[in-house]
């Protein structure tokens, strides 16, 4: 496969400029070690040409996947593993996820891909009544783990109401289904391969902010990340951040910032969201008695709520300070007013503060 | 004789069938009228045949073309049947070059920075917009999909209310809160602006239902018609299957027109579809299907004409499909790589804009410079709009709270017992919630 082409970052647009349909990785050598400067799009793609490489029954199929896609996250997969394997669908989420279903409970590795997260809602249906309790319904006669969605979801700066939803808390509310985010391309390779051979339905969101701003040493291989197990990025004393995709990013720069005032801060990544990992999160709190959680989805009901609510029930006594969710706001992703209405760096550092010193 | 314009009869589309299925479109019926177009494949079935050899020619579409062939012998009478009076002309043509220069005029804004976010342009696709809803009344409702500013525009949305929304100001027609792809106008029943293809169906098919129940129900003398516009790719998606059964079911005043782009962002109509002719898709449902050439805003008034009137008599819906194409990429965002260059250069040259002026001269409706004032007209527009849009204030803060629900106070009371939703903090986040 070559893969040299050349590729304009863009700075918060979407203007791709590749020339005549080049493969889109970046174009730097490979290192030593193994490993490759890569962006989030380079980073999946590489993880999907990896899983339809390893299995023969694996298919990735969704809305003009076979040009590359939107966010050229599939391209050069078709012209690799032919149209058999790698096919566009017509416009039709709900048939897209059921007929994913159908492929999965035949034993296939059904990899469809939901052009924006915004649109996933057709198939939620699907996802809901029929992913998530197939096996459960059947008596494990039949399953369809071998499904996986994937998504990019979250702000992306200019996206408007409906290419920048985060839909993630519907979905952690679904038993029978995992979801899982990554915050960077080298978390999203392993956690993707991870996702497609698990034996359940998986949604697996792409933050669609990073695929092209967020580049890191990604190592060439076949690895694989666990599911279900939160990773502490940064360690601290005073004060427990969790969060999960783009908003880490933030996060990490709220956490630096309030290092200056003399804050140490420990930064949680959930990776999985469902099912999370409540030890990490809890041993973490019990060593700094304050928790703040961050997303991009609305505050009410969103997972932040749930974190919340099980921390207080394991540490109650332990807690110093109410947990504190900074979130965007209880309305329709806004156009205009994104700035406003995103959890930023500064909002997540007033809370730290006044969690800090309550 | 009609013009040169028409005269060449059917205009061969580009093959819209799968290389399997090699019959001619037209194989069948003699097509005799140049009148019509391409609709005259409707026209010739015959009412004496009940065993119609071919199993979608079913009752509805033979009462459609009973009215088409009545129509047909009386414009045949006369000698010079031209299509449109000169006011008409002017009117279609006035309308087409003002969608054409305000898309043109959204480009240059959106790369000079001024607007952002996702915007689609409509260039090319003018005849199908002009062609139906010129016809339309004020109370007539249209909903369409992210491509919709020429929509708001030919339904009377002021351009400057569009360019301001556009910019994100609080003059636009939403008050800056939808942008591109979301133009609703209450005074001019336009209902959006759908981002999510299909959506707009459902809700136009609602908008129909509302018109027939004051006529029937509520007896009041209504009949306003809904026209719902959406692409090729949407004639794939569940919703749109499922609206063409209730309209059908209820006999709705609504027309469905597909503007049938041959491409949904970088997937082929043909190779997405199972039966690419999508027209055949209403007489399933019980309604007739009519094919047009969407680049031809004559043909289309004609057709638009009739589907209209259809359901402002009470007889149903109509589904449209208007063999149209665009001239730029998806989006802005897009590099339109795809498409193959012959093919653009072969509806290049079907520009509608182009023929309706062919048109226009070769019938001696108006001169040269008519049309070339015209032009300058709708430039001045165009500019003026721009300058109000850029003089308009953004929107205020407060407005990110505003219309969530009814109440703009449903946030509830705030822990110091006044609401929440005054309290600038809330605004800016740091409320406590």
């Amino acid at each position: 496969m070559a893969a040299t082409g050349t590729m304009r970052r863009s700075f918060g647009s979407l203007a791709f400029s590749i020339s005549k349909r080049a493969f889109s990785t970046s174009p730097s050598p490979v290192d030593a070690n193994g490993l490759k400067s890569m962006n989030l799009f380079s980073a999946i793609n590489h993880a999907l040409q990896i899983a339809l490489e390893s299995d023969p029954r694996a298919y990735v199929f969704g809305e003009d996947v076979s040009f590359g896609g939107v966010f050229r996250c599939t391209t050069g997969l078709a012209d690799r593993f032919g149209k058999g394997r790698v096919f566009n669908t017509p416009l039709c989420e709900q048939g897209i996820v059921g007929f994913g279903i159908g492929l999965a409970a035949m034993g296939n590795r059904a990899i469809a891909e939901i052009q924006f997260a915004d649109y996933i809602y057709p198939a939620f249906d699907q996802i809901v009544n029929e992913a998530a309790k197939f096996r459960y319904r059947s008596g494990n006669q039949f399953n369809c783990g071998g499904l996986t969605i994937r998504a990019p979801y979250g702000a992306v700066g200019h996206g408007g109401h409906y290419h920048s939803q985060s839909p993630e808390s519907f979905f952690c509310h679904v038993p029978g289904i995992k979801v899982v985010i990554p915050r960077s391309p080298k978390q999203a390779k392993g956690l993707l391969l991870s996702c497609i051979r698990d034996p359940n339905p998986i949604v697996f969101f792409e933050p669609k902010w990073l695929y092209r701003l967020a580049v890191e040493e990604v190592p060439e291989h076949d690895y694989m990340l666990p599911l279900s197990e939160a990773e502490v990025i940064r360690q601290g004393t005073d004060i427990t951040l969790v969060g999960w995709g783009a908003q880490l990013a933030v996060m990490e720069q709220a956490c630096s910032d309030a290092e200056k005032e003399g804050i140490s801060c420990e930064l949680i990544d959930l990776r999985t969201l469902l099912p999370w990992d409540k030890e990490t999160v809890e041993a973490s709190v019990r060593k700094t008695g304050r928790l703040l959680v961050s997303h991009e989805a609305p505050v009410t009901g969103g997972f932040g709520a749930e974190i919340s609510a099980s921390m207080v029930e394991r540490c109650f006594l332990r807690l110093e300070a109410p947990v504190a969710r900074v979130c965007g706001l209880d309305t329709p992703f806004p156009l205009v007013f994104e700035p406003f209405y995103m959890p930023t760096k500064n909002k997540i550092l007033d809370a730290i503060k006044s969690t800090v010193n309550y | 004789m009609a013009s040169s314009f028409l005269s060449s009869g059917i205009i061969q589309p580009l093959p819209l069938r799968s290389p399997d299925k090699p019959q001619p479109l037209f194989d069948h019926l003699k097509a005799t009228s140049t009148f019509l177009g391409s609709t005259s494949k409707i026209r010739s079935v015959s009412l004496s045949k009940p065993n119609l050899p071919n199993p979608h020619r079913r009752s509805t579409v033979v009462a459609v073309s009973d009215v088409l062939k009545e129509k047909k012998t009386k414009s045949a009478a006369s000698s010079s049947h031209l299509l449109i009076t000169r006011e008409e002309g002017l009117e279609l043509y006035e309308d087409m070059v003002l969608g054409r220069a305000f898309e043109d005029m959204c480009a240059q804004m959106y790369y000079r920075g001024k607007m952002f976010g996702f915007v689609h342009l409509y260039n090319g696709q003018e005849a199908v917009s002009t062609g139906f809803i010129k016809l339309l009344k004020k109370e007539d409702c249209v909903v369409s999909t992210y491509r919709d500013h020429v929509h708001a525009l030919s339904k009377g949305v002021p351009a400057r209310a569009v360019m301001s929304e556009l910019f994100g100001k609080a003059t636009g027609c939403c008050r800056g809160q939808g942008g591109s792809m979301h133009m609703f106008s209450k005074e001019h029943n336009v209902l959006g602006g759908f981002a999510f293809i299909g959506e707009g169906i459902p809700v136009a098919t609602g908008a129909a239902f509302t018109s027939k129940y004051k006529r029937e129900v509520l007896k009041e003398d209504c009949d306003e018609v809904t026209l719902a516009f959406f692409g090729d790719g949407t004639c794939n998606n569940g919703q749109f299957f499922e609206c063409l059964n209730m309209a059908a079911l209820w006999k709705l005043p609504i027309v469905f027109v597909v503007e049938n782009n041959l491409w949904a962002i970088g997937m082929s109509h043909l190779r997405a579809t199972s039966d690419p002719e999508i027209w055949k898709k209403g007489p399933a449902f019980g309604m007739p299907g009519v094919h047009v050439d969407g680049m031809d805003v004559l043909k289309v008034r004609e057709v638009a004409k009739e589907a209209i009137q259809r359901a402002r008599r009470g007889e149903g819906p109509t589904l449209v499909e208007c063999e149209t194409y665009r001239f730029r990429g998806h989006s802005l965002a897009d590099p339109d790589e795809l498409r193959d260059p012959a093919e653009k250069a072969h509806y290049a040259a079907r520009d509608p804009i182009t023929a309706l002026k062919k048109y226009i001269f070769d019938n001696k409706l108006a001169s040269e410079a008519e049309l070339k004032a015209i032009e300058k007209k709708i430039d001045e527009v165009v500019e003026e709009s721009v300058e109000f849009a850029d003089a308009s204030p953004p929107p205020p803060r407060s407005q990110l709270l505003e219309n969530v629900f009814a109440d703009p106070k449903g946030f509830g009371i705030g822990p110091d017992g006044s609401y929440r939703c005054e309290d600038p903090k809330f605004t800016e986040g740091t409320a406590h919630v």
